[in-house]
């Protein structure tokens, strides 16, 4: 059992939710990564998603595109996101899953970046142009380590597909609320609902809902429906609006407090 | 039969997309496999490449280029007489008209050069579609004209301004439509890159050309050529060409854009200088930085300007059956004047790249037959021209 699991076991014990934010490592810089991450836990986020930045994110809109292009701007590459995790673990226990397009797993070697995030402190990894199809060796070497391998069910995902994602998913199972990009949107997505009750009829696992959750309203609609959400453009937002101002980390703790107090 | 059913060829390819868009392929992928293999589709499709489109295009041979190179003969096909100027139109037929057949009214396209949009905004037209190009912001401002005509035929141009604002970053952009748009819309792709079964897919529209250039160099010469050139960015008119003669005995040369020359930086030879790696849903060659950061590229031939290659091109180079060679921006203007002014037809930028190529190797291709597809026609690039003659000019005043 990893943190992200014993996380959800102690969640379900006391029926508690997850509050999942994402933050792209790297934005503005290393350093104020680390001390965002630990300015999330003490605003009470149970496990934390950090973007590893690509220069083609196909699966983003513009929020965490531009958030991805400052983190490059940073000269941040997969080993500087391992050493963030690694400072991130001297002083915090929290569950930490890596977000990352495949092509830096790739460059590094699966079976090294597997080897490598393990033993930086990395719980989980989510993959967004990696389907379960094409993860089968990544998959092995994560199942070998204990690392969780976060898979994605879509609205367009049919129900052998359901079932499969459900089997094989480790930590939670990611549901993509619409179909679209990342970005803060306004609406929940009703058609969502029917989408989980798809996946529950297959899996007991942890189901986490993200794309386009910005707002405690929303959430307060989403909360009785899954066991976590997952939150990035919104507070990638609330960081891109005070990338000068010396209070960023009370603004990003402000607005997570906000957001963990409306799944409560 | 290649690719697999995973949709690899050898180790390249495959589906590396977002879970919001496997059904989307695999309803595509089945889609294709039953109705535009199908004998209806297929001649329907014939029938609008003839009298639409103007197939088959010519084999000429052409005297005076092989003359001015020695004693060779080589066998110009002639993709630049085909209807909107370049090779492209054979996918776009074939795409549209399927997209067409499933129900999907709204097309969406990315585009470097503007000539897949182009020849996507044309088959919409024709066929009364929705059409929709994503072109980067850099592009627009280099193929004004391109844009022009696209809007003419009706279809919508939406300006990329993420990224470096070339073709890949359209690419994305088209992608992102798609991943939101699935449901209603086909998403036409221009070469033989993406996800599976966009690399096949492709290829089958495209072997039109290597199925004529077979047949007519069989009747004219009564033997099969020793050697076939092309032109390779993404790899759709090379591949084209190529695939009909897989099983030949008939060497396979591809030739990659050198840009400023392979020491630079500034090219765009993926399977020459690059890395095996994920982009855009396939493994194959990519350029690269070691953290796997996408390279940007450059060639004075826009439709070459990108940072992949299809799988299957990459499977040809990997297990020997193909080679690839590459010409700098100065060669492919040796090329383009060359042909020009010995035949009086003035290529692509894209194609003059395998002319200047066979002008390089001149001396081994003595007393051989050959096949040079000429993807395409300069009347686009004229204005590059023009501002690199402007800029040798000033650099040698």
């Amino acid at each position: 059992m990893n943190r992200i699991d014993e996380k959800f076991a102690r969640l379900r014990k006391e029926g508690g939710k997850a509050f999942i934010p994402f933050i792209t490592c790297g934005d503005p810089d290393p350093s104020m990564s680390e001390k965002i991450v630990l300015t999330l836990e003490r605003a009470g986020a149970d496990i934390v998603e950090l973007g590893v930045p690509f220069s083609d994110p196909i699966a983003d809109g513009p929020t965490i595109q531009a958030s991805s292009q400052r983190a490059l701007n940073s000269k941040v590459n997969l080993r500087r996101v391992l050493q963030v995790v690694r400072r991130i673990r001297r002083r915090s226990e929290i569950p930490l899953a890596l977000l990352t397009y495949f092509n830096p797993v790739y460059q590094m070697g699966i079976r090294q970046f597997v080897r490598e995030a393990k033993k930086a402190g990395v719980d989980g990894v989510i993959i967004p142009d990696l389907p379960l199809e094409e993860a089968g060796s990544l998959k092995n070497f994560m199942d070998e380590e204990g690392l969780d391998l976060i898979l994605l069910v879509a609205p367009t995902s049919v129900d052998e597909r359901i079932k499969m994602v459900g089997q094989l998913s480790g930590g939670f199972i990611y549901v993509v609320s619409v179909t679209g990009t990342t970005g803060a949107r306004e609406k929940v997505p009703y058609p969502v609902r029917k989408l989980i009750l798809r996946i529950k009829k297959y899996t007991n696992k942890p189901i986490c809902l993200g794309f386009g959750i910005s707002t405690p309203e929303q959430v307060k609609v989403i909360r009785t429906w899954v066991d976590g959400i997952i939150v990035g453009s919104a507070l990638i937002k609330v960081i891109e609006k005070n990338l000068k101002n010396k209070h960023l980390l009370e603004e990003v703790e402000e607005f997570a407090v906000k957001m963990k107090a409306s799944l409560i | 039969m290649l690719p697999d059913k995973r949709g690899y060829f050898g180790e390249f390819g495959g589906r590396f997309v977002p879970e919001v868009l496997v059904p989307a392929l695999k309803e595509l992928e089945e889609a294709y496999l039953s109705v535009a293999r199908a004998d209806s589709f297929q001649k329907e499709l014939k029938s609008y490449l003839k009298d639409y489109a103007g197939r088959p295009t010519p084999l000429y041979l052409a005297e005076n280029l092989s003359r001015s190179l020695g004693n060779t003969r080589i066998y110009l096909k002639r993709e630049d007489l085909l209807h909107t100027g370049a090779h492209k139109l054979n996918n776009t037929l074939g795409q549209v008209l399927l997209a067409k057949k499933m129900g999907k009214n709204r097309i969406i396209a990315e585009t470097g050069a503007g000539q897949h949009g182009v020849a996507t905004a044309t088959a919409c037209a024709l066929l009364g579609m929705e059409c929709i190009v994503y072109m980067g912001k850099e592009d627009i401002k280099r193929q004004s004209l391109n844009v022009l005509r696209m809007e003419t035929l009706g279809a919508e141009v939406r300006c990329v301004e993420g990224g470096s604002q070339t073709l890949k970053d359209a690419v994305n952009e088209a992608l992102r439509d798609w991943v939101t748009n699935v449901r209603t819309t086909f998403y036409v792709l221009g070469s033989v890159v993406g996800p599976h079964p966009y690399p096949m897919m492709v290829r089958d529209f495209q072997s039109v050309i290597g199925k004529e250039a077979r047949e007519q160099i069989l009747q004219k010469e009564k033997r099969l050529p020793d050697c076939l050139i092309a032109c390779v960015g993404g790899g759709s008119n090379s591949i084209g060409l190529f695939y009909p003669f897989y099983k030949d005995k008939v060497e396979f040369i591809g030739v990659e854009a050198g840009g400023s020359g392979l020491n630079t930086g500034r090219h765009a030879a993926s399977l020459t200088k690059g890395k095996k790696g994920v982009l855009h849903g396939a493994l194959s060659y990519l350029l690269q930085d070691k953290d796997g950061q996408i390279k940007p590229t450059y060639s004075i031939a826009p439709g070459l300007d990108y940072p992949g290659v299809g799988p299957e091109l990459a499977y040809y180079k990997k297990t020997g059956r193909a080679k690839f060679a590459t010409v700098t921006d100065k060669e492919a203007l040796s090329g383009f004047f060359l042909l020009s002014r010995t035949e009086g037809i003035i290529p692509a930028l894209e194609s003059a790249h395998a002319i200047a190529y066979a002008k390089k190797i001149s001396s081994k291709l003595q007393d051989k037959l050959v096949i040079l597809n000429l993807s395409g026609r300069g009347d686009k690039d004229m204005h590059i021209i023009e501002e690199f003659s402007r800029g040798e000019n000033e650099q040698n005043r």
